[in-house]
């Protein structure tokens, strides 16, 4: 098997593109997507695409997300399978009717006389913009029957699970962290530098499979999106220290694997949960909720939640680094229920 | 112009949407429909005049007071009057209930209830025509409310940007539930708000079937061609209130008498018996067929079992 090292950001585009050459009802539509001489999206991921597919495959749309997702639903219900993206995660809230109420009611409401094939790409995370380019609002979308909630931190994650959403028959929220995509130039974040092993050939990943993206004993860490990359370096400390950390991935919040998490902390005793996501009715509560209702008996200590602190995002560094769970306050929970 | 069976198949249509909702009024009454229904009473030239220029394959996307799209767009009515007394036999298998009827097989999704919300919608039926490149036209139904929804904004732009095959039809009854159209809007006409989005738009007497028709089948034809959408102001008016339970009040009583005089259906049937399509003989023997197959609905739909409650868990996902 041939195997390259590639960016998120690469993984998400090679996705998209193989899908679109596979199946000519998907199309991708969103703002400042395909404009020439443009950027190719806000973070460069569609560059390229509307000069091979051109603009009615790569559609740029006016500043109107309620458009953006109405449009999608209504070509989903017709047979099209539509990508939208919005350009930060917070804008999303502009077109919660159309997921919310349409999207994913649509097909109930009819008793299943329609599809709505559509995938929503939502690009997250705190990156020193301040309240309103930096929410991770995945927690909301978990809670509307009807939707599906995807958010992968590898490139090899991103890609197979992509493939599987565009796939899909129903509205994928597939989120994607700003600090992950990767690679240099222009229109990149100052992120991790994350590459990873990406096959050439098809492969597609399941939803509802959670991935263990580090083994260990003592303690287990669920996590997601770039806060699996800071739960794997105090994982490192950790280790020095004889703490032996397990952290899985879920990969997709909806549907949740739990039986992967059950079966580690059956094995740990313990359960923390690392969220970028503010504390109070953030995804990490439904899986504390989830455990202590299904698996109390084989916890030796109180879940944890390592959160976002209850504030909007602030944009000074200071501020916002205080705000966002870092590998300090990672530690200190492990060692709390750790002894 | 008129082809005499269209015309008749009209005056059918029109009558079996009043007789149908009249029916559907009395059990509700009996109790025997939960939650609340909006009669399409009195606006039925509206969608018979829209949908008559539609084909079978064009779509439609309907409002929270659907029953008249429905039975205009050639939806079952046994199947819809199960839904709306709650029935596994329903078009929605009971799931939808008055506010989302449809029947995707004659062109109509599952009506949307949130105002406005349905515009962006159809555009993106439109859409998928366009990509796929066939010649289908979405038509919108949609309030005087709804003109004042950023997504009726948001979704008439992109229609037009995009020159989509939609037609945006307005039923101007001119209450939002209660609200009087000029506490709303401060235009004279909602027709002149197409000027904003570069598309043309027109106000037609919305209780004259034929009016709504030519209108219709012109912004059709120019979808159709691929010049983009056109927003029809049709000017209607209620016979009752906003939804059962409201009768009315804060409308004046001459408005209402000056309104009952322009009754779409009567007007309709005089003009024909006048054009010599119609006898009095023949109006009354459909009135006859049209009221046999209405009961014929209610019996289906009471015959009809209530659905499985577990059947509740099905059709969230594909």
């Amino acid at each position: 098997m041939q195997v390259r090292q590639i960016t998120i950001s690469e993984a998400i585009r090679e996705a998209l593109r193989e899908e679109m050459l596979r199946d000519p009802t998907v199309f991708l539509i969103g703002e400042d997507i395909g404009i020439e001489g443009g950027f190719g999206g806000p973070f460069g991921v569609t560059k390229g695409l509307a000069e091979e597919f051109g603009h009615d495959r790569v559609r740029d749309t006016p500043i109107s997300e309620s458009a953006i997702v109405g449009v999608a639903v209504g070509a989903a219900m017709m047979g099209m399978r539509p990508v939208a993206e919005v350009q930060y995660g917070d804008f999303i809230f502009c077109a919660m009717d159309q997921v919310v109420n349409q999207a994913a009611k649509l097909r109930y409401m009819s008793g299943g006389q329609v599809k709505i094939p559509i995938v929503i790409r939502i690009p997250t995370g705190a990156t020193r913009r301040g309240a309103q380019h930096a929410q991770s609002p995945e927690a909301f979308f978990m809670h509307v029957p009807g939707l599906k909630v995807v958010a992968p931190c590898t490139p090899y994650d991103a890609k197979g699970l992509l493939k599987t959403a565009i796939k899909d028959d129903n509205l994928v929220l597939f989120f994607e962290h700003k600090l992950l995509y990767g690679g240099k130039g222009y229109r990149a974040m100052k992120g991790l530098e994350v590459v990873g092993n990406v096959p050439e050939e098809e492969y597609l990943i399941p939803f509802g499979v959670a991935d263990v993206k580090r083994e260990g004993e003592d303690v287990t860490v669920v996590a997601k999106l770039l806060m699996v990359h800071k739960s794997l370096a105090a994982a490192e400390k950790l280790d020095k220290e004889g703490i032996s950390v397990e952290i899985i991935d879920p990969r997709t919040l909806v549907p949740f694997d739990k039986e992967t998490v059950i079966k580690s902390v059956k094995k740990t005793g313990r359960l923390i949960i690392v969220e970028e996501d503010t504390k109070m009715g953030g995804w990490g509560a439904e899986i504390a909720a989830m455990i202590a209702e299904e698996a109390l008996d084989y916890l030796d200590a109180p879940i944890k939640r390592v959160s976002a602190l209850d504030t909007p995002i602030p944009a000074s560094p200071p501020l916002e680094d205080y705000v966002i769970p870092n590998e300090e306050r990672m530690i200190e929970a492990v060692k709390e229920i750790v002894t | 112009m008129f082809d005499k069976v269209m015309l008749i198949n009209m005056y059918r249509k029109m009558l079996k949407i009043r007789l149908f909702e009249q029916r559907v009024y009395y059990l509700f009454l009996e109790g025997l429909v939960p939650g609340t229904i909006h009669l399409y009473t009195a606006q039925e030239a509206v969608a018979v005049g829209v949908c008559s220029s539609l084909r079978k394959d064009d779509f439609i996307m309907s409002t929270h007071r659907p029953h008249g799209h429905y039975i205009a767009k050639g939806g079952r009515i046994d199947r819809l009057m199960a839904e709306l007394l709650g029935k596994e036999a329903g078009c929605c298998k009971g799931k939808g209930g008055s506010m989302h009827v449809g029947d995707f097989s004659v062109g109509m999704p599952p009506a949307v209830a949130i105002v406005g919300a349905n515009v962006p919608i159809a555009a993106g039926m439109a859409l998928a025509f366009k990509l796929k490149g066939t010649d289908g036209v979405a038509a919108c139904f949609f309030g005087d409310g709804a003109v004042n929804q950023g997504m009726w904004h948001e979704g008439v732009n992109i229609a037009a940007v995009w020159q989509l095959p939609t037609i945006f039809v307005c039923e101007n009854n001119f209450y939002a539930a209660s609200t009087h159209v000029s506490k709303s809007i401060l235009l004279k006409n909602i027709a002149d708000r197409s000027n904003a989005y570069g598309i043309p738009g027109v106000v037609v007497d919305g209780n004259d079937v034929l009016a709504v028709f030519n209108a219709a089948e012109k912004a059709v034809k120019r979808a159709r061609s691929g010049n983009g959408p056109t927003l029809i102001e049709c000017l209607t008016y209620r016979h009752g209130g906003h939804s059962r339970g409201d009768p009315g009040t804060y409308r004046p009583r001459e408005e209402v008498e000056e309104w009952l005089k322009k009754d779409p259906i009567p007007r309709f049937k005089a003009r024909l018996i006048e054009m010599s399509i119609l006898t009095e003989r023949e109006a009354a023997d459909i009135e006859g067929e049209v009221t046999e197959e209405i009961e014929e609905a209610v019996r289906f739909a009471k015959e009809s079992p209530l659905p499985q409650p577990e059947s509740a868990l099905k059709d969230i996902y594909a």
